[in-house]
């Protein structure tokens, strides 16, 4: 995996999405640009109604952008590729409740064509990883919400992809379990190498997890700035987040989006 | 509770059967025409031992359970077809408005031209009852597929045809064992008619022979035997549909987390 740090695994390329529908012509992204190397894990946030469920469905390849491109390791996405897992924020409604916590693991796994022992292996480790081994045989419904958002990381990380994608994921949990889930998510990350995106709205999250931290300006969107988080790579509830150096980033981000939204084009004081 | 609930309801139906039997007797309505309780328990026993009674009641159950079957399978797939094809849905709805209302009696002429007193005739009528229950069941079920849990088998790859077996069979299933259940009853009621009016072998005819002959308390009795058929048939459906739907919201009840 560190051979390919360095390497870009993502590419945004002047990224457009005009949504035209019914007479209305809605500007959602107006034109965004910006590179995620292979291994990094990066937050993306902005003021609300930004675009970024619009960037990050273009990117996982949902949805065809107007203008600009994607390229995933060079490659241009057109479709859902392979090499990428999504992590909606809708955990109950992105599990199938007709299917058991394995069944949901494993059906990605079979349209893949993986063989059988093969998916066992995936299923065990993956429900492993976040904690959930011995819930192979629940159903979603019977986990409490963090739980199941547990699940579909689960389901991601068994699909093996290079890259993970994740729209506000924990927007919809506790402050607890937002905290531990954070942890997972931070752990999975350094222990397997996946390059991480992760759209979320609040701005201490992005600080916490983030290598970097990609500001979104509001709608139509352009990258607001882009900010380089130099925090230890051990961090934890404690301690990283009463850091001076975590103030002082979370303030900065802070006055970027309100910037962002007064219509400020990029920050005047860099920290 | 639910043992008090069984010996109300036991309560109820013994009320019943008993005002059945005292209202003849009483004098209150002409015993010819309303046979007593149990005077219709008495021909129902001599229905039991006549074999005629059976195969009348093997003709209905083929009848009803073909055109079923027939009805299901036709107003599944069409229902999927109609759905997913795009603008086929708008294509139709015109024509399956139109189509929907006529009544499956008023096609009895045509299947007495086409078919007779065979057995087609009576499925041509169980048919076009049951496939509407079935068809529209599945279109609004197909509809109500979740734009998550979509985009969620997009993202994981799953093609068009995985798409439809494991998000959208599931989503629309609770429509579909409701279809089912509706199509199982008009199913049985036009199994009925059409042998009580064509003339089609089955429990139907047998009621209308019981008439013409003043046989009253056997007519009484096939009635009953057709209640009963009703009241099996509605509770095979529920529980296959519990069974189906375990998952289900409808079903599994709250969940404590």
């Amino acid at each position: 995996m560190n051979l390919a740090k360095g390497r870009s695994m993502l590419d945004v390329r002047g990224l457009n999405k005009v949504y035209d529908g019914s007479g209305r012509r809605v500007e959602a992204v107006r034109d965004l640009t910006f590179t995620v190397p292979a291994g990094e894990l990066v937050c993306l946030v902005g003021p609300s109604g930004c675009g970024k469920t619009t960037l990050l469905k273009c990117m996982g390849g949902l949805l065809a952008p107007t203008g600009g491109e994607v390229l995933l390791e060079d490659r241009k996405v057109t479709g859902p590729p392979p090499g990428m897992a999504f992590v909606f924020q809708e955990y109950g409604r992105s599990l199938f409740p007709w299917m058991r916590v394995g069944e949901n693991v494993e059906l990605p796994l079979k349209q893949k064509r993986l063989g059988r022992e093969r998916r066992k292996e995936l299923v065990a480790d993956a429900l492993g990883s976040v904690g959930l081994a011995d819930a192979a045989g629940a159903y979603p419904w019977q986990l409490s919400g963090g739980m199941q958002q547990r699940v579909a990381i689960a389901r991601a990380l068994a699909y093996e992809p290079r890259v993970l994608l994740m729209d506000e994921p924990f927007a919809a949990v506790d402050a607890q379990t937002r905290a531990d889930l954070e942890d997972l998510v931070r752990g999975l990350w350094r222990e397997r190498g996946i390059t991480i995106l992760f759209v979320t709205h609040d701005i201490d999250e992005a600080v916490y997890l983030g290598q970097r931290v990609i500001v979104l300006s509001a709608s139509p969107t352009v990258v607001q700035e882009q900010l380089k988080v130099d925090l230890p790579d051990d961090r934890d509830q404690l301690h990283t987040r009463v850091a001076p150096r975590f103030a002082e980033l979370r303030t900065h981000v802070y006055e970027q989006i309100q910037a962002a939204k007064r219509g400020v084009p990029r920050g005047e004081d860099p920290v | 509770m639910k043992g008090l609930n069984t010996l109300l309801g036991t309560a109820g139906l013994a009320v019943f059967l008993a005002l059945g039997e005292a209202v003849p007797r009483l004098g209150l309505v002409k015993a010819d025409y309303f046979p007593p309780t149990s005077r219709i328990a008495r021909a129902l026993g001599t229905e039991l031992a006549d074999g005629a009674f059976w195969s009348a009641l093997g003709d209905t159950l083929t009848g009803w359970a073909v055109g079923l079957a027939v009805a299901v399978g036709a107003g599944v797939a069409a229902g999927v077809v109609v759905s997913v094809v795009p603008h086929l849905r708008q294509a139709t709805a015109s024509t399956v408005e139109f189509l929907r209302p006529i009544p499956s009696v008023a096609l009895i002429p045509l299947a007495i031209l086409l078919y007779g007193t065979e057995l087609r005739s009576v499925l041509l009528l169980v048919v076009y009852a049951a496939f509407w229950q079935v068809l529209i069941q599945v279109m609004y079920g197909v509809q109500d597929v979740d734009p998550v849990a979509e985009e969620t088998a997009r993202s994981y790859g799953l093609g068009a045809w995985a798409r439809v077996r494991h998000v959208l069979w599931p989503t629309a299933l609770p429509y579909v064992m409701t279809g089912v259940r509706l199509a199982a009853a008009v199913a049985l009621i036009l199994t009925i008619t059409a042998e009580l009016v064509i003339g089609a072998p089955g429990l139907g005819q047998q009621i209308a022979i019981a008439q013409a002959s003043q046989a009253v308390p056997d007519m009484y009795a096939l009635i009953v035997v057709t209640g009963l058929l009703g009241l099996v048939i509605n509770v095979g459906a529920r529980s296959v549909e519990r069974r189906a739907l375990a998952w289900h919201q409808s079903v599994r009840g709250e969940v404590a987390v």
